[in-house]
């Protein structure tokens, strides 16, 4: 549902809660920090070029946290990396949203077990919106975390934070 | 060009005593031994020769040779014997053609082996890996500093040693699954 499909009332006017126009603005421009880790990185990369296009539901790489609203999280965390993940994620304004992306960054992926470096899962040092599973996942399936992130962000109240849909 | 046991013979007649033996019935390449102490002028040698021109550095690899002994006495009470740690070099000569390898054997509990960065500048990170993942310490590197673990890693700790262990936690994150 989108504002546009709301009621008009009198020639441009579009008559709509605070609410709904703020998070549909917020949802229709999530500018992602320009941000790879390992191979996950490489299909979001292909998600965000043309065949995919990332850009026509608003997102695109911002290089710098302040001007960024979301980070996904694409690939492997590792200990060294995880340190400086929560600081990008410190800088950044909120609101601000994470998508942990492929198996790695969900629960540490192939080096479950034997990776001394790496960090099992990337929610042990940020909070995580949506979890996209795979590995790596193929850029439909990121495409699908980025709609779900988008009806969670519609979901929102300006009261609380993350209201249940 | 020339095989590496004609390039073994060379060395053997420059440098009787440090070069050890040449492993050739194991199924992977052939390659030489050399005491820890003269590999740098070994490499020197065989880089400057001019038959022999060694101009690059392949590889240079650290491995635990996993040969640590254990015993166990009637207590049930558990000795360990440390084994030892080796470096492998893999030299190429571009303008020969020619490939050579050797191998330093150096005890666990004082894995000192010159290094090798001022003849081949690629060793410089190479070594630092193997310092790193291994312990191996370099006399006589520049640098010799974590290359890809953080620098705040735990003194001491090297991942690909066989008896590592993972510690509990890194800089408060939990590292176990
Ligand atoms: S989840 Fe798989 S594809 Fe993604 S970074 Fe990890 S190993 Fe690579």
């Amino acid at each position: 549902m989108g504002i546009l499909d709301k009621e008009f009332a009198e020639g441009n006017v579009v008559v709509a809660k605070a609410e709904d126009l703020l998070n549909w603005a917020r949802l229709s421009s999530i500018w992602q920090l320009s941000f790879g880790l390992a191979c996950c990185a490489i299909e979001m990369m292909a998600t965000s070029a043309s065949h995919y296009d990332f850009d026509r539901f608003g997102v695109m790489p911002r290089p710098s946290p302040r001007q960024a609203d979301a980070i996904i999280i694409s690939g492997t965390v590792t200990l060294k990396m995880a340190t400086r993940i929560k600081r990008l994620y410190e800088q950044m304004p909120d609101p601000k949203y994470i998508i942990s992306m492929g198996s790695c960054s969900n629960c540490g992926g192939p080096y479950w077990e034997h990776g001394y470096h790496v960090l099992k899962g990337v929610d042990r040092v940020i909070p995580v919106d949506v979890y996209v599973p795979g590995c790596p996942p193929r850029p439909e399936a990121l495409l699908e975390g980025l709609l779900k992130l988008q009806e969670k962000i519609r979901n929102e109240s300006m009261r609380k934070k993350n209201a249940n849909a | 060009m020339r095989t590496p046991e004609e390039i073994y013979e060379m060395l053997k007649n420059q440098f009787s005593d440090s070069i050890l033996e040449f492993e050739s019935e194991l199924p992977v390449e052939k390659f030489i031994n050399v005491s820890p102490s003269q590999i740098h002028s070994v490499s020197k040698y065989l880089k400057d020769h001019l038959d022999l021109q060694f101009d690059c550095l392949m590889c240079l690899s650290g491995t635990d040779d996993n040969n640590d002994e254990k015993t166990t006495d009637e207590d049930g009470n558990e000795t360990v014997v440390p084994g030892t740690l080796s470096v492998y070099y893999n030299l190429h000569s571009i303008k020969y053609n020619h490939k050579v390898n050797l191998r330093v054997k150096v005890q666990k509990d004082k894995p000192e082996v010159e290094s090798v960065e001022n003849i081949w500048k690629t060793a410089n990170w190479h070594e630092r890996e193997a310092f790193d993942m291994i312990g191996i310490k370099f006399l006589n590197h520049p640098d010799l500093r974590r290359i890809l673990m953080p620098e705040d890693w735990e003194e001491g700790s090297h991942p690909l040693r066989k008896d590592y262990e993972n510690p509990e936690f890194y800089q408060g994150m939990k590292v176990p699954y």
